[in-house]
């Protein structure tokens, strides 16, 4: 049992002695790695904040009514009971154009515009949340709605979230596809990486076998570089995701006293960062064992 | 009578080229024997030497190696095996990419042993063969007797029962080929099994060892 953990301490540092040995081909290797991972990677770090943007968004289907604002005032509280008792409706709230303007005056840069004005341009309006997200249903309300007295528009606000939604499934499917097929890639590159590296410690691994060497220790150095090489590039694809978007960052920011919003992407969470690092080091030993499996029965001592 | 060190019989090798390099070999060696196997070069010694180590295996027929049949030991049983035999190659098979002291030390450090007694092991081997004063060089650095000698520390380092060795002296002049025959000797005297394989027979002058010889992949009289 010592011994056997005696080899694996010993491997490692014989496997980091390697890598420090020739830096810039390990450098070249977890390079190729990192920059592979770092696609899929960045566009999945660019996901979860789109996602955290629309996440803060109502998702739920709401249709709103702005009643006319010219002539006599709608009996506002004899339609509020209509729609309360209208099929799919489950909430239904009254903004009243006062307060829909004091709403406005808060925003940032619009207090100076509205108080420019002399009359309070805006309708009083209805929000009513629907009970659940089927289209059709949203259009029937829409249709029953625009009907009824004293209405000047109807509008279907959730319509836009929902597309979104599903461009971030699709986006999803994507970083899933793109993932999968560079996991491969990182196989691939561990796998020829090592077939490479069996080929250059030939001799070492014919003498091995002689002296009484087990294919087992034989072996060892060989899945530490690779899920070596696995974790490096994972951290290598993680620095060039955190230089992107601090640069990408440092644009938005400039978005902020322009348009009055704070866009400000954050970076992979750290347990999103732990999982990446784990996986490319397990994809690492995969491609290894391939490799190994494949080439080190061909080199037999003669 | 204590079962053999080595023990051949009825074995034939023949390579898949067609070419019959053993041919129906009986032979038996005692625990602490010294043999010499000669004749002349493409006679088969070193396939017969191959055939101990599982380096190559018998196309028919049995070989025992302390009991244990090598003819039907599996890949997995081969690293075990080894580990009973010093191997010394007409090839040397160095590493020159590590000091004289690492190529010593890959054995043990193959076969799990404690780093300190690995140490202090190696330095013992490398002393045996005169070679302590240059462990950290490089094994291009040292001379054709040199390597040998390195070749001969790294087989013994493990304490093997058994020493096979190819061609030892192939390369060097007739003085320095005594004093590697020596160093088998002395091997020998603390009970290891020593099996030489030579076509230089005035090698075998010195003392009464036991010799074998080979002819066209079979045992002379």
């Amino acid at each position: 049992m010592s011994a056997w953990l005696r080899h694996h301490a010993q491997s490692l540092r014989q496997t980091l002695a390697r890598l420090a040995g020739a830096p810039f081909a390990a450098l070249a290797n977890v390079l190729v790695i990192g920059v592979s991972l770092a696609l899929p990677l960045g566009a999945y770090g660019l996901l979860v904040n789109l996602q955290g943007f629309s996440g803060s968004l109502p998702t739920e289907p709401q249709i709103s009514l702005f009643l006319s604002r010219g002539g006599a005032r709608p009996d506002v509280a004899a339609l509020e009971v209509q729609l309360k008792r209208a099929e799919g409706v489950r909430a239904v709230r009254f903004v009243s154009r006062d307060a829909a303007l004091a709403g406005l005056k808060r925003a940032p840069g619009m207090a100076e515009v509205i108080t420019s004005l002399r009359d309070n341009p805006l309708p009083d309006a209805f929000v009513v949340t629907l009970a659940d997200g089927d289209a059709s249903s949203a259009e029937r309300l829409e249709k029953q709605f625009r009907a009824l007295p004293g209405v000047a528009h109807v509008q279907v606000d959730s319509a836009w979230v929902r597309r979104i939604d599903a461009l971030l499934r699709l986006g999803r499917t994507a970083v899933l596809l793109l993932g999968t097929l560079l996991g491969f890639a990182l196989v691939a590159v561990t796998f020829n990486t090592i077939r490479l590296q069996v080929l250059t410690q030939r001799e070492e691994i014919e003498v091995s076998k002689l002296i009484g060497a087990t294919d087992a220790f034989i072996r060892r150095p060989f899945f530490y570089l690779g899920s070596l090489l696995g974790a490096g590039g994972a951290l290598a694809a993680l620095a060039i995701i955190y230089l992107a978007f601090a640069l990408l960052n440092r644009d938005l920011a400039q978005f902020g006293p322009l348009y009055g919003v704070e866009v400000h992407l954050r970076f992979i969470s750290a347990g999103d960062a732990v999982s990446v690092v784990f996986f490319a080091s397990v994809l690492g030993w995969m491609g290894t064992y391939l490799s190994v499996s494949k080439h080190l029965y061909q080199i037999e001592p003669r | 009578m204590s079962q053999p060190a080595i023990s051949f019989s009825g074995v034939s090798k023949r390579y898949p080229d067609g070419y019959q390099a053993l041919a129906d070999i009986n032979l038996s060696i005692a625990p602490g024997e010294f043999v010499f196997i000669t004749g002349h070069s493409g006679a088969g010694k070193s396939t017969l030497l191959k055939l101990i180590a599982a380096i190559e295996r018998a196309s028919s027929g049995t070989v025992l190696v302390n009991g244990q049949n090598i003819s039907t030991l599996k890949a997995p049983g081969i690293p075990y095996l080894r580990r009973n035999l010093g191997l010394v190659f007409q090839d040397q098979k160095l590493l020159y990419d590590r000091s004289v002291f690492d190529n010593v030390m890959l054995p043990l450090l193959a076969t799990g042993q404690p780093h300190r007694d690995a140490v202090r092991r190696a330095r013992a081997a490398l002393d045996k063969v005169g070679l302590l004063e240059r462990e950290r060089a490089l094994p291009v650095a040292l001379s054709g007797g040199e390597q040998q000698r390195l070749c001969i520390a790294r087989a013994v380092v493990n304490r093997p029962g058994i020493l096979l060795a190819d061609e030892p002296t192939a390369s060097l002049d007739a003085e320095y080929a005594e004093t590697i025959m020596d160093m088998f000797r002395s091997f020998n005297q603390v009970g290891v099994t020593v099996l030489i394989a030579t076509h230089d027979r005035s090698l075998i002058e010195h003392g009464q060892p036991r010799v074998v010889t080979l002819g066209h992949g079979r045992l002379s009289p």
